[in-house]
């Protein structure tokens, strides 16, 4: 993977004399509210670096206020860093100057707005195209690329609408096919969906997440909701009064929230929407295989206290299941361990979100198994941990 | 007596100073701006009374028509035609045309001035607070005040009236200007700037088109208050139907007065509907 941003001790101080305001806080330190007590100068962020990989979708969350719109209005120079560096590949943004600015902004990033910034004297078209027009590109061209863009966000059938002839998720949308027409590398989202309700809001996200999977862009995103951060977001950092205090992939911030505002926050999540598979299964230690045969299986059961055994082949295909008591019997009456296999257990895949196995693991009285595509075992899922994750 | 101090201030002669300074270092400018009213004015005027008449009364007719519906539109035609008939010979109808071009030329001239010092206004906030002063100013003073400096400037007939017309009528146009620029949302600015758009582009291509149906409005109180002033720049010396009504008042011809009136009023009336209904228009399209 390449590092496709690089943000590196990026503040943003508001005020009338923000570089002295600065030099003063990285020698002398102080909180934001001092900072604005003492001299009146507002702190949107301060000494912020972080990294993201190219394709990933890098959420920023954080209260009100906290400098998250700052902080993504500096990755496009709508705020110019009062310090600190930005580097998009190996070039330094902070370091351009307006056509090099202007050029990048044409080229390699766009932005979508949480009051969406449509156009409201253009049709839906003429939106999408705006873009391609300030980059030159001739009209027919440009309306080639912006119908199929339109096609891709679902608003196909609607381009010569007026956007006040649209709903609010279908006017985002326009948002949303404006900022992809243009081919950009980084797309920058603030708050993009919190102006709409929560059902149109659940469908967008998936929509971004479908899109997304195609065009594999560098997607920052920002949002105050912790269940939109940890769906949408590959890693998150979580921004507290100007600084980021935690960034991780979901799993780490919720299982290790760094302070107890961050514990604060991810309290209200729903656990089993974030929890996979994979979070919560076991490796298989007590296996049985079908070259081992019965007596071998009975005793690993009997070491480990348990009723019932996963059997594989020698490449770790999973082939069923056995009980103590069935596999007793049958050594008692000499069958093989191939007579006395059960299919009537379930499976899933690494990435199962534990929501979705709650009813698999209270109907089955086996253990859920976890397997790759090949029907490998990959771990072991017992009902108590489902239902753990619940609370 | 009131027993007033005999003191005495003459801040007259200073005025005079400033006047006379004025004439003498800008003469060619103001004879140069005289030049190109006068040639503009002309021209229009000559090109309206060369037009026939019909063309016009078809014109009113369609735009009353298309703009609003088709009654107005027969009535407006009808109403224009009346004031030709006044005073036999096509007599109003030629004053009807040198008022119309005086008005044309005045909204014209103010537009040209009026839009882009209303956009430097919203773009700048020193010129703003030079010039919103200077507005409230002019908007208190009463209209013929702003013969005096126009008969200084430019003496007697034409070129003063159309510079007074100018002056009482430009403000709204300036003011409207500026208000509809700067309340274009911020967030359409943003995007247009993260698109990598040109500070020009921006104002092409997002400002003045959210800012058309306000800049709109603004025009069309222009217009109003052209037409306004037009009866008294006519005191100047500047002819058409004002100045029918001045000297129908100097002899006291309630009759011929009452038609160059009611000529004002009728044409007064089709140009406010017809401007306010295409301000509408504009709005309708958002
Ligand atoms: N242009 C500005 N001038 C002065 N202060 C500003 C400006 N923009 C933001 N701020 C201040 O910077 C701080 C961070 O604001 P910011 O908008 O980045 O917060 P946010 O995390 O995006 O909040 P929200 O969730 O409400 O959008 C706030 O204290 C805000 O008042
Ligand atoms: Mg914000």
């Amino acid at each position: 993977m390449t590092t496709k941003l690089k943000v590196e001790h990026v503040s943003k101080i508001f005020g009338r004399n923000p570089k002295s305001i600065l030099k003063k806080m990285n020698k002398d330190g102080g909180t934001k509210e001092q900072i604005e007590e003492e001299t009146g100068h507002t702190v949107g962020v301060h000494d912020v670096s972080f990294e993201v990989e190219e394709g990933e979708t890098f959420v920023i969350m954080g209260l009100s206020g906290s400098g998250k719109s700052t902080l993504i209005r500096c990755l496009n120079l709508l705020n110019v860093p009062t310090g600190g560096k930005i580097f998009i590949g190996d070039e330094e943004i902070t370091a351009y100057n307006k056509s090099q600015l202007r050029k990048f902004r044409q080229d390699k990033i766009a932005m979508v707005f949480q009051h969406f910034g449509i156009l409201t004297h253009r049709t839906v078209l003429n939106n999408v195209e705006y873009g391609l027009e300030i980059k030159g590109m001739p009209k027919s061209d440009r309306e080639k690329v912006a119908r199929t863009v339109i096609e891709t966000v679902g608003l196909g059938g609607w381009e010569d609408k007026m956007p006040s002839q649209l709903s609010g998720g279908m006017q985002q949308r326009i948002g949303l096919a404006r900022a992809l027409a243009t081919e950009p590398d980084i797309l920058l989202m603030d708050e993009p969906f919190s102006a709409l309700d929560p059902l149109i809001r659940r469908e967008m996200q998936q929509e971004l997440l479908d899109i997304q999977n195609k065009l594999k862009k560098t997607i920052i995103f920002i949002t105050h909701d912790v269940n939109e951060a940890f769906k949408l977001g590959d890693r998150v950092a979580v921004m507290k009064a100007g600084k980021v205090v935690q960034i991780g992939t979901p799993e780490e911030i919720l299982s290790n929230p760094a302070d107890a505002y961050i514990k604060d926050f991810v309290q209200d999540i729903d656990r089993t929407k974030i929890l996979q598979a994979k979070n919560v299964m076991f490796k298989p230690t007590a296996i049985g295989t079908i070259k081992g045969g019965i007596k071998l299986a009975i005793k690993e059961m009997k070491d480990n206290g348990i009723s019932s055994l996963f059997i594989l082949d020698s490449e770790r295909k999973l082939q069923g299941i056995i009980t103590i008591d069935d596999a007793i019997k049958a050594n008692q009456e000499d069958k093989k361990l191939s007579d006395i296999l059960r299919n009537d257990f379930e499976t899933t895949d690494l990435e199962a979100y534990v929501q979705d196995l709650i009813p698999k693991a209270t109907e089955s009285k086996f253990p859920i198994a976890v397997v790759d595509e090949n029907s490998k075992l990959l771990g072991i899922i017992v009902r108590v941990s489902v239902l753990s994750a619940l609370v | 007596m009131n027993n007033f101090p005999n003191i005495t201030l003459e801040i007259g002669i200073y005025a005079e100073m400033l006047i006379d300074w004025l004439m003498d270092n800008f003469e060619i400018g103001f004879d140069a701006i005289s030049f190109i009213l006068l040639q503009i004015l002309l021209g229009i005027e000559s090109f309206l009374l060369w037009l026939p008449w019909w063309v016009i009364v078809g014109i009113v007719f369609a735009l009353g028509w298309r703009l609003i519906n088709l009654k107005t539109g027969i009535f407006f035609g009808a109403m224009i035609f009346l004031v030709g008939t006044f005073g036999g010979e096509g007599l109003y109808w030629g004053l009807m045309m040198s008022t119309l071009a005086l008005i044309l030329v005045a909204v014209l001239v103010s537009l040209t001035i009026g839009i882009p010092l209303g956009i430097w206004m919203a773009y700048n906030q020193r010129i703003q607070s030079i010039v919103t002063p200077i507005l409230d100013g002019m908007q208190t003073m009463p209209s013929f005040v702003y013969l005096i400096p126009a008969m200084v400037f430019f003496g007697l007939g034409l070129v003063p009236a159309v510079f007074a017309t100018i002056i009482y009528a430009v403000p709204p146009v300036i003011r409207l200007t500026n208000l509809a620029i700067r309340e274009v949302s911020q967030e359409m600015i943003e995007a247009g700037q993260s698109f990598g758009s040109t500070p020009w582009q921006i104002l092409r291509k997002i400002q003045l088109p959210q800012a058309l149906p306000t800049i709109m409005t603004g025009v069309n109180q222009t217009t109003m208050m052209a037409l306004a002033m037009v009866v008294i720049a006519s005191m100047v010396g500047a002819r058409g139907l004002g100045m029918e009504v001045l000297t129908a008042l100097g002899r006291l011809d309630t009759a011929r007065g009452f038609e160059a009136g009611i000529s004002i009023v009728i044409l007064a009336v089709i140009i406010d509907r017809l401007s306010q209904a295409a301000t509408n228009r504009f709005k309708a399209k958002e």
